[in-house]
């Protein structure tokens, strides 16, 4: 039990010189080439969203559209210019967790106002 | 070195062993790594709230604009497409100057560094100077709440619009778009001009030989927040501009 304990202790220190963290992360340096092709990449998606807007599409269909390309377009800047690609397991847990818990507020509150006047009609 | 040969050192001398290290080192962290993990950490947690408090906006845009459907359909189609487009253009553009900016740093290239901060100031300003024409524009339409609006322009159609016949109740609710409009592009303005506030100062410092030598958190961080605007933008474009043209 003792002998569990130190241990334990030891990898969580942070010591200069000491054995590495087990949350060690090496840094990775993103090459300018996959910049280059995810910001064309942005660039042609938002001339698409554009024409996507002209055209009449059924129902709700364009604002599916606009809003797809729009996720889409924050997922690359999230995981290439942002980084969280190459990040730590700390750092994608924050993310994943952040957002997770925004979509679980977007959706509470949609479904209570979407439904607050069922029955009352 | 273990725990006990660290914790009798502290004892004896008041500090860790003080070997050589980088100037921008601090003393609680292990190394750089671990420094600029924890830095990059801190600006997820921040950029978190932000994105509740962004989300706040989105969330009341969505449901005024299905109280409130003509209204927020007839504001959608006074905005310049245009505009909107090259804004969205520009701030892509920006964001892959300043992720150009984080690589110059991490490879430890002034000139190129201090190129890609001006390069990403300068297209800042240019979205902000299309955004200031917007608004400029719809203040001389008399869309700008409780200021100067009038329901007057979405009474009888537009030119590009002639079906925007709105009752007068209907017409006097596009204040509620204006209002939503103007809160969600002017919070995001000031993220602009707060963004090109803080790369000017980095810039300073970048001029006089910072962030070259290892000491990447600022710029990395700095890029994040500025990532974080441009998604943002990502959001407010097809929102605002884009899924209201067809209706």
């Amino acid at each position: 039990m003792d002998q569990d304990q130190g241990q334990h202790h030891e990898h969580h220190l942070h010591l200069p010189h000491g054995p590495s963290e087990p949350t060690h992360h090496e840094e990775h340096v993103v090459s300018p080439r996959i910049y280059l092709v995810i910001g064309a990449t942005l660039l042609v998606f938002t001339g698409l969203t554009v024409a996507a807007s002209l055209v009449d599409l059924p129902g709700d269909l364009n604002a599916v559209v606009a809003l797809a390309i729009a996720c889409i377009k924050m997922t690359l800047v999230v995981l290439f210019f942002m980084h969280v690609k190459y990040s730590s397991g700390l750092t994608k847990l924050t993310v994943a967790a952040g957002f997770f818990t925004f979509i679980v507020l977007i959706t509470m509150t949609m479904t209570d106002y979407i439904s607050r006047a069922w029955g009352r009609w | 070195m273990d725990s006990q040969t660290l914790a009798a050192q502290t004892a004896e001398t008041g500090n860790i062993e003080h070997g050589e290290h980088p100037p921008f080192l601090r003393h609680h962290f292990a190394g750089v790594e671990q420094q600029r993990e924890t830095a990059t950490f801190g600006m997820w947690l921040f950029l978190l709230t932000e994105i509740m408090f962004f989300g706040g906006l989105f969330c009341s845009y969505l449901i005024f604009r299905n109280w409130y459907y003509p209204a927020f359909v007839a504001g959608s189609h006074s905005l310049h497409l245009w505009a909107g487009t090259l804004n969205t253009t520009i701030l892509i553009i920006s964001s892959f100057t300043m992720a150009m900016a984080v690589h110059a740093s991490e490879t430890r290239v002034r000139k190129a560094l201090i190129g890609w901060m001006i390069a990403t100031i300068i297209l800042g300003c240019a979205f902000l100077c299309v955004k200031a024409y917007e608004w400029h524009d719809e203040w001389v339409e008399h869309h700008v709440p409780g200021l100067n609006f009038s329901p007057q322009g979405f009474l009888h159609g537009t030119k590009d619009y002639p079906d925007d016949k709105l009752p007068l109740d209907m017409a006097e609710k596009t204040q509620v778009y204006f209002s939503l409009y103007f809160a969600m592009t002017g919070m995001h303005a000031l993220h602009m001009i707060i963004g090109v506030s803080l790369l000017t100062i980095l810039l300073i410092q970048a001029y006089r030989g910072k962030y070259v030598t290892g000491h990447v958190s600022p710029i990395e961080n700095f890029g994040l927040y500025w990532h974080f605007v441009d998604i943002v933008w990502i959001f407010l474009f097809p929102l605002l501009y884009l899924i209201s043209r067809h209706q």
